[in-house]
């Protein structure tokens, strides 16, 4: 029951999010990239004051998924390495906890470039 | 036409705004909750999934880096535009549309080659994200050691 | 219309020959299936980018139009012709198949009305052929002014699809038989209202339309009445509703004669929102639709208006309003 409960959380979280996305496209024409920044931001400066994290916790991949929640990974990652670290720790903590999400869109990019071509939109 | 009515270049933009076809809002928001809903539940099926032989935190970052490959990999079969193309910021926001961000560009620029497309344009959509990200989890990192977090 | 400048010329010997088009496989699909002399299956045209493609299309369809008319390549004394790219390169690179002079011409996609006014002034002074052409090419415009085309986005509404084709047309100063004549010409001026949706192209350039429409009338002391048909360039379906209602504002209603070649490219099936855009349109509309309409004697006299938005990705990011253009040609049966 607990797993449906967190499935049914996770949809309405992360729907909530794109809903919103969706909501700031329609009424202000923001371009994909913006958007993605905006959201990225929005994240970070949410887990900047520890919130995000408790949204993860209550959503799981609704809150993570969303690009908010690579934000959210990234000031987690930096904050808990510099209070370890110290400045060296800032530096280093946020790339090396997205590191995993970042190497391997990087890989399958170029994997992708390697096997595929680019098609002409039908539509 | 009116007097009052007279199109100048003053209130042109206003007049064209009037006159311009409205998106369908709340079919873009209704199908942008269910497909940005639906990846994170995918996300979190494979949260579950990792559970099995990972810590929660791992599970966590492997689901995302699954979904990247996943949605790379439409992107590469031409499938992710033709979502995104109704789903708007559904199919955007999560971390499957910062993969299509990262790989599109790639596999549009492969024909200027491997360095100076493929690796130089791979960012063209998505580099903002990483530029962006990483400044301001240096910033606020920094301001925590300052202020004692 | 505040000041006034002498923009009307007249041509007395500019013969249309002949036309040639190259048309792209969702254009085929579209309304004027059919009507194209070389219809694509699939837009590489067997190369390995689309760049080269579009350039493939140039030297086909300029090769096409010299061999309908009759001509050799050694009969041309200058090819004009622009499309959407950087440094025009489609146009430029086919031009070396050719050994005639070459001149290439930018002004997005009012380029090919431009290309026949260039083309039409110069066999006044001495050339004996000339081929004008202009073309775009979707998957080509797409990355340089939007997105790498698998980025998966929600169109706006007022969005046009950039045509994929190529027309070319070969002008000459003299004709043993009866031939469509390119009598007059309105030069464009850049005109920008301010809009700065580079999605609403339709809406930036229809106030430079309604002026180069509304000063050729003025000049040449016609009415729309007076022309069988009105064809603009790629102003879209909403484009149209704005010039209708800024040439009325002037006191010319041209409803009745008004079509446009983006707008009526595709039906409505093809998901192009406001129809086609690009240097395609007017190019492939002109070429194969109306030409043959004219030698059937269907129409007689016919007003071709080039529409063109002449900003770049980088104006755009930089927050500059999208200048446009509108050139005109009166083409007499």
């Amino acid at each position: 029951m607990d797993v449906f409960l967190m499935f049914v959380k996770a949809f309405a979280v992360g729907g909530g999010i794109c809903l919103i996305g969706q909501i700031i496209i329609n009424y202000t024409h923001l371009t994909n990239g913006k958007i993605l920044v905006l959201f990225l931001i929005a994240g970070a400066v949410l887990e900047g004051f520890g919130l995000y994290g408790k949204l993860v916790e209550f959503a799981g991949a609704g809150a993570s998924v969303p690009i908010s929640g690579f934000g959210y990974a990234l000031v987690r990652g930096a904050v808990t390495a510099a209070k370890q670290d110290g400045v060296y720790g800032a530096l280093t903590g946020g790339l090396a906890a997205c590191a995993t999400g970042v190497s391997i869109a990087i890989v399958s990019g170029y994997l992708v470039a390697v096997l595929f071509r680019p098609r002409t939109k039908k539509k | 036409m009116e007097a009052s009515k007279e199109i100048t270049r003053e209130n042109y933009k206003a007049y064209v705004f009037e006159k311009m076809p409205k998106s369908s809002h709340w079919k873009n928001m209704i199908w942008a909750f269910v497909i940005g809903g639906t990846i994170c539940v995918i996300g979190q099926a494979f949260i579950y999934l990792y559970s099995l032989w990972f810590n929660a935190q791992d599970a966590s970052v492997l689901a995302s880096a699954t979904l990247v490959f996943i949605a790379a990999m439409m992107t590469g079969f031409g499938v992710y535009d033709v979502i995104g193309r109704f789903a708007g910021a559904g199919s955007t926001i999560p971390i499957t549309g910062f993969s299509n961000a990262v790989v599109s560009p790639a596999l549009e620029f492969r024909a200027e080659g491997y360095v100076y497309g493929v690796g130089a344009k791979m960012f063209l959509v998505a580099g903002p994200v990483i530029v962006n990200g990483v400044t301001i989890s240096v910033i606020v990192a920094l301001l925590t050691l300052l202020f004692g977090g | 219309m505040d000041y006034y400048k002498k923009r009307t010329l007249n041509f007395a010997n500019s013969y249309v020959m002949e036309g040639y088009t190259v048309a792209g496989p969702k254009e085929n699909d579209g309304r004027y299936k059919g009507f194209f002399d070389f219809a694509l299956e699939d837009d590489m045209f067997a190369q390995n980018t689309f760049e080269r493609a579009e350039r493939k299309m140039f030297e086909h369809a300029i090769e096409g139009a010299i061999a309908k008319a009759n001509l050799n390549d050694g009969d041309i004394d200058a090819v004009i012709a622009g499309d959407l790219l950087n440094q025009i390169v489609s146009a430029s690179f086919a031009a070396k198949k050719n050994h005639a002079g070459f001149l290439g011409i930018y002004n997005a996609c009012a380029t090919f009305v431009e290309s026949l006014i260039v083309g039409s002034a110069m066999l006044n002074n001495g050339l004996d052929n000339v081929v004008c052409a202009a073309g775009s090419h979707f998957s080509t415009a797409e990355r340089q002014y939007r997105y790498p085309l698998e980025l998966g986005v929600l169109r706006s509404p007022v969005t046009q699809w950039t045509a994929t084709g190529v027309g070319a047309t070969v002008l000459s100063c003299r004709s043993e038989s009866k031939v469509p004549r390119i009598t007059r010409a309105t030069l464009g001026r850049v005109i920008d209202y301010g809009i700065m949706d580079t999605n609403n192209m339709g809406a930036a350039m229809a106030p430079s339309a309604c002026d180069t429409i509304v000063t050729f009338f003025k000049d040449t002391q016609t009415v729309p009445s007076d022309y069988d048909v009105i064809y603009t360039g790629d102003l879209g379906k909403l484009g149209s509703d704005i010039l209708m209602d800024l040439t009325e504002q002037e006191g010319y209603d041209i409803s009745e004669q008004l079509h446009d070649c983006g707008a009526s490219l595709y039906w409505d099936e093809q998901q192009t929102y406001q129809g086609g855009s690009g240097a395609a349109c007017s190019a492939l509309i002109f070429n194969s639709v109306l030409l043959g309409r004219m030698r059937k004697g269907q129409y007689k006299k016919i007003l071709l208006a080039g529409t063109g938005a002449l900003m770049s990705p980088t104006t755009s990011f930089q927050g500059d309003t999208i200048p446009a253009i509108t050139h005109l040609v009166e083409v007499t049966a």
